[in-house]
């Protein structure tokens, strides 16, 4: 780099220097010029570039920041769950028969099980982890619940659902009650997890029955989980195994992005 | 007396959009414009109307999942900042002075002139009747979709306010109503902000100063100031820029004289 000579003339500098005549004929425009002002007003500015941002989903740290406020949504659910409030109940002339299919395949990739060699498996915070055959699930008191599924996608349904309750099962297999989560594996490798509050509302049962008739293979025979205060997808079907565990397991859909908690 | 006049004088005159209303104004309208392109993504997952579909690139999120997490994330903003808003609307007494009264006739006119495509706006410190009737309504659609949105969430944990809606598919349908009419005022809205863009300016700046207190003795000197829109046939036109006018002087021909016979307040 050599040494910087000192610029010619530029043809943007006036030869003969500023007016200074201008500067008193704008005086009471001048003294209106309000510094503060103008730093607020850009403020304002800057929100309004806010509003132009259309590839922004794509970048990671706002995804980050959506997964964070979804996590924070799951505690803000669980503060809001009233564990003793029951869901509207409806009566049998109001149920879908059949309800309707759903999985993250097509009706025709269902695959049927078996409920003669079907278990299920326990596992976690159980004093007692045999596993059970469906003969001895179906000796277990039955509750019937007619309840609203509603899908996270906005379609809902009434159902008539029945099988034991839930935290009658818990208590059954000598299940640790404080613990935080209960956890679900399935025959077609579905799996989720719902909070321990959630499971011991008495409108949570292990359904094996729709309409008071064994439940068929689409909708989860021998075994899912229904309860009136998750939207549809917290339900899974054909469970194999349940856990009782403090530790976070998620689930399919949670797993790709759905909230976690999503309680109706 | 003197000692009412200090305090009307002591007191720094207010701006048409104080920086509070301001930062919520843009506040919600960003978390608005979330809201509407998630809410149009969501409402894709299961139309309401098969004829309906909102088309991709005017949606927002990635996929369902997506425009969840921008719908859960975005509702918090709105709703906190709109509580602020109605506080500080009613307890600074913003909504009384700026939305009320509505008078039917005034209405009538308005959108008669409305229609005409004769806009006046010469003070942006006083909303027509049209436009008083349109804000208050805006700001009762506001509460009928959080309401609509809450039983929308958690039909089960909200079903006594659930009722109010009948039922699930009800409340979906309100929700996707009361978005309707949002997305129509946001449209009439931005339309005549753009035609008025003094209005757009004074939502970044503040606009002018508020008139001084007493309204009825300023009434008669509004019938003619100089239109701001005119071109600057006045000789002094800095007057008409609404940025510079709060330089202005208060109207001291207004001011009742300290010791004259006439003052009543003493």
């Amino acid at each position: 780099m050599s040494h910087r000579h000192p610029s010619p003339p530029s043809v943007f500098r006036p030869a003969a220097g500023i007016d200074q005549s201008a500067l008193d004929e704008n005086r009471a425009l001048l003294r209106a010029i309000d510094r503060r002002k103008i730093l607020r007003g850009g403020l304002s500015l800057g929100a309004l570039t806010m509003l132009t941002g259309c590839d922004v989903t794509r970048r990671d740290s706002v995804q980050r920041v959506l997964k964070t406020v979804s996590e924070w949504n799951d505690r803000a659910q669980a503060l809001m769950f009233r564990p003793h409030h029951l869901a509207p109940t409806f009566s049998p002339d109001k149920v879908v028969k059949p309800p309707r299919f759903n999985a993250y395949y097509d009706v025709e990739d269902m695959v049927p099980v078996d409920g003669e060699t079907w278990r299920l498996e326990l596992a976690g915070r159980i004093s007692d982890k045999r596993p059970w055959t469906l003969r001895q699930i179906y000796g277990l008191p039955e509750q019937e619940i007619i309840v609203r599924h509603i899908c996270v996608e906005g379609w809902d349904y009434i159902g008539q659902w029945s099988g034991v309750n839930l935290r009658l099962f818990l208590e059954r297999i000598g299940a640790d009650l404080t613990a935080r989560y209960v956890a679900f594996r399935c025959a077609d490798d579905y799996y989720g997890s719902i909070d321990m509050a959630s499971a011991l509302h008495p409108q949570t049962l292990l359904a094996t029955k729709y309409a008071r008739e064994p439940m068929a293979d689409p909708f989860g025979f021998p075994l899912r989980l229904r309860t009136a205060v998750k939207l549809g997808f917290k339900n899974p079907k054909w469970i194999t195994a349940m856990e009782v565990t403090d530790t976070y397991r998620g689930g399919y859909w949670e797993d790709r992005g759905f909230n976690w908690f999503s309680g109706i | 007396m003197a000692d009412a006049r200090i305090g009307w004088e002591a007191r720094r005159p207010g701006r048409l959009h104080p920086l509070a209303i301001r930062v919520m104004h843009w506040t919600n309208a960003v978390a608005m414009i979330v809201m509407i392109g998630s809410g149009w993504a969501i409402y894709n997952d299961e139309v309401i109307f098969g004829w309906l579909h909102f088309p991709g690139w005017m949606t927002l999120g990635a996929g369902p999942e997506g425009a969840l997490q921008w719908h859960f994330l975005a509702m918090w903003i709105l709703a906190l900042n709109g509580i602020v808003y109605l506080v500080y609307g009613l307890a600074t007494g913003r909504f009384r002075r700026m939305l009320l009264p509505i008078r039917i006739g005034e209405v009538i006119a308005e959108v008669r002139a409305a229609l005409a495509l004769r806009l006046s706006h010469d003070d942006l410190t006083r909303y027509n009747a049209v436009q008083r009737l349109l804000y208050i309504g805006i700001i009762l659609v506001g509460i009928v979709q959080v309401l609509s949105g809450l039983v929308v969430w958690k039909p089960v944990q909200f079903s006594e306010l659930a009722l109010l809606f009948y039922d699930f598919q009800t409340a979906r349908l309100v929700h996707f109503l009361g978005m309707t009419a949002i997305v129509g005022f946001l449209l009439v809205h931005v339309a005549l902000a753009l035609m008025v863009p003094r209005t757009l300016i004074a939502m970044v700046t503040g606009g002018p100063s508020l008139p001084g207190e007493p309204p009825a003795e300023l009434e008669p000197a509004m019938t003619e100031p100089p239109a701001p829109c005119d071109p600057p046939a006045d000789p002094a036109p800095v007057a008409t820029d609404p940025a510079l006018a709060l330089t202005e002087p208060e109207p001291q021909q207004l001011e009742p004289q300290p010791g004259q016979p006439n003052d009543r307040t003493s």
